[in-house]
């Protein structure tokens, strides 16, 4: 779950990480009274789910009054890489001396948390990786023993910031693994991490994603779910609970389990098919989630016809079959319908189907076969 | 031979009086597995289907002998009860729930490094494993494995797990053990746990890998078939068309940054002398082939 800027440097300031003072806001006027309210210089800042926002000119300097209010004019309503701005944040411009980088993340190698702290920040760190991979010092840290001032410390001092800013960059990091781990993070950045004139370190950018599994934790984690940059089908797969993914394709897919779901897009392809979508219904999926299903592949208008491969589990093939039949019974279903169902109570589920079949429904014995049938129903 | 599991292996169920824990419970008591226990704290003294109830793993495990449990508990007490199974002595631990918050994961898989050697974990969110003919613990569909080997089965994916054994099946291939580790990022068993495992096990003559994309662990298990494994492997990676930055479901499979694409798992597998199918009925066939030149 990624956030946006302004949601990150919120996320942050629970923490006590320092970053700019401003606010966020979708109103011109609004956008205004921040202004006035900060002091300027401000910066006014698009809020998309998209990089490259500032040579898109998604981010402007206001002198003044004037200025806020053109800014947010031009900026409020932009097309950035197919991403409307609906929200503007506002903050106070800060004067800068020198830029960093710091980052918390899971080095799933090492199956430890993995800090990185870089001297030269600003720019991509996958750009700083490549050019100067010397110019990064990381830091490993147990999940079970946590991360001790002495260790930060050391790993400042390795990354080789100017000494005036140590003591501050301490302070934020301490702060920053500790948001990282409380607050169920994937990932904490800070880029730039800025150290000003006056000696102060501080937040001046946020990109924070966060574990949706461990929203049961934090429900005020909802409001970030609910702003997650998603297409019509995914909206509506989401609000059913669906494990769904909108693609180009002419076939709609349904499968149980992540792996199997991506296995029957790569057999698609293979047999000259391109899929609609990535679907996992996923384990113990009963009637009403396949019905829920159908649905939201039904309204694909792209869709000719559909998958569904079933490798039961925790997955019943009856509940399959009786989930298939049901929806076939509440949706007008506009595409054909290829069934393979193998696995926990698989005969009993091909024996519900059995007397179903037609040219809207078939079934075959095997994943390719499927695939090759539902592909040439498609009419690719 | 099998590998971490087998008929004499007795287990407990964390979480048996559950719909889904009773469920799966009673299905591997039917395949044959020793399901000696249940747990609950406030259900102690009643039973599930004549499987007694004890108030935690610890007092189960005095009473029974089990050396494993299964855990079908819902995400939030996970971490609870990993620990708790690991204090009791547990020498294995299967965890099928999903939806394991991945700082929970971190955190007890190093705590379980550091204070259980002794204890190995298998998932969270995983099948679980089977030795056909002697054991199954978790949600794999039984009837789909052939016993006697000489395969040995481990794969990063549950459904994907039940694909390869049913393509071996329908080959008449058995299977010595099928570990499922699981789609999430801190998984407690690897890849290479698992093919040390069946390396050293001498039923076993050969391996199917099944991986996907995301991470590094498929690589790292090329790395490790490359220069440790004598044993022929055959492989496939599910998700070579999923578009980069799209999460496909599991927690731990996406392509990022240019990292963990199927190309280059595919690449450094054949590298290490993998034969590398392009979907599951390949990887079956090529298995196959190498069965019968053994």
């Amino acid at each position: 779950m990624d956030l946006l800027e302004y949601q990150g440097k919120q996320f942050f300031a629970q923490y006590g990480i320092p970053v700019s003072d401003g606010e966020a806001t979708g109103d011109v006027e609004e956008a205004v009274a921040i202004a006035n309210r900060v002091g300027y210089p401000v910066v006014v800042k698009a809020q998309v789910h998209v990089g490259g926002r500032g040579k898109a000119g998604g981010v402007k300097l206001a002198d003044n009054e004037a200025e806020a209010r053109e800014h947010a004019t031009n900026i409020l309503g932009l097309d950035i890489k197919g991403h409307i701005v609906k929200t503007i944040w506002v903050e106070v411009a800060s004067d800068i001396a020198e830029e960093y980088y710091a980052s918390f993340t899971l080095d799933r190698s090492a199956k430890q948390y993995l800090g990185m702290l870089s001297a030269e920040g600003g720019v991509e760190i996958e750009t700083v990786a490549e050019e100067n991979p010397d110019a990064i010092a990381k830091i490993h840290v147990n999940p079970a023993e946590g991360l001790s001032e002495e260790a930060c410390r050391a790993w400042v001092a390795a990354a080789k910031l100017n000494p005036k800013a140590t003591e501050g960059a301490v302070d934020i990091l301490m702060k920053l693994f500790t948001a990282y781990v409380e607050g169920d993070a994937d990932l904490v950045e800070i880029n730039p991490l800025i150290l000003k004139p006056t000696g102060e370190v501080h937040a001046l950018d946020a990109k924070v994603s966060l574990d949706a599994n461990a929203m049961y934790e934090h429900p005020e984690y909802a409001q970030y779910d609910a702003t997650q940059p998603r297409d019509e089908r995914e909206e509506a797969a989401h609000a059913k609970g669906l494990q769904y993914v909108g693609l180009d394709g002419s076939v709609g897919v349904i499968a149980n389990g992540a792996g199997l779901a991506m296995s029957t897009l790569d057999v698609v392809n293979q047999v000259g098919g391109s899929p609609a979508n990535f679907l996992d219904i996923g384990g113990g999926a009963n009637a009403d989630v396949m019905a829920g299903a159908l649905e939201v592949i039904n309204d694909d208008k792209n869709v000719k016809a559909i998958f569904i491969n079933i490798f039961g589990g925790i997955t019943r093939g009856e509940e399959v079959a009786n989930g298939i039949i049901e929806a076939m019974g509440r949706v007008q279903l506009d595409s054909p319908i290829v069934v393979r169902l193998d696995g926990t109570n698989a005969e009993e589920g091909r024996a519900i189907l059995k007397p179903k079949l037609s040219d809207r429904l078939m079934m075959e014995d095997t994943m390719l076969s499927a695939a090759a049938k539902a592909v040439e129903l498609a009419g690719n | 031979m099998s590998i971490f599991v087998d008929e004499n292996t007795k287990v407990i169920y964390q979480g048996l009086t559950g719909s889904t824990g009773r469920y799966y419970g009673l299905l591997n008591r039917d395949y044959g597995t020793q399901v000696v226990a249940g747990t609950h704290p406030k259900k102690a003294g009643t039973d599930v289907d004549g499987i007694p109830i004890f108030a935690s793993v610890a007092d189960a495990a005095e009473a029974t002998g089990a050396t494993a449990t299964c855990i079908f508990i819902p995400a939030g007490g996970v971490q609870g009860a990993v620990l708790e199974a690991a204090e009791a002595g547990m020498e294995l631990v299967v965890c099928i729930t999903e939806g394991v918050p991945a700082h929970d994961e971190a955190n007890f898989f190093n705590v379980l490094r550091r204070d259980f050697p002794g204890t190995r974990l298998l998932g969270p969110n995983c099948p679980g494993l089977i030795s056909p003919g002697k054991a199954n613990i978790g949600i794999t569909a039984g009837h789909i494995a052939k016993a006697g080997g000489p395969v040995g089965i481990v794969s990063r994916s549950g459904t994907l797990t039940y694909q390869a054994l049913y393509e071996l099946q329908q080959k008449d291939i058995g299977v010595t053990t099928c570990v499922g580790i699981g789609g999430d990022p801190v998984p407690g068993t690897s890849f290479i746990d698992c093919l040390e495992a069946f390396e050293a096990d001498p039923e076993t003559k050969a391996v199917m890998m099944i991986g996907e994309i995301g991470g590094s662990a498929e690589e790292e298990a090329a790395d490790y078939i490359k220069h440790n494994m004598s044993k022929p492997v055959s492989s496939y990676i599910a998700g070579v068309t999923a578009p980069a930055g799209k999460k496909m479901g599991h927690a731990g499979a996406i392509v990022s940054g240019g990292q963990g694409t199927a190309k280059a798992k595919m690449e450094a597998l054949e590298d290490a002398g993998v034969r590398v199918g392009q979907n599951p009925t390949e990887a079956g066939e090529l298995m196959a082939e190498i069965v019968a030149g053994l």
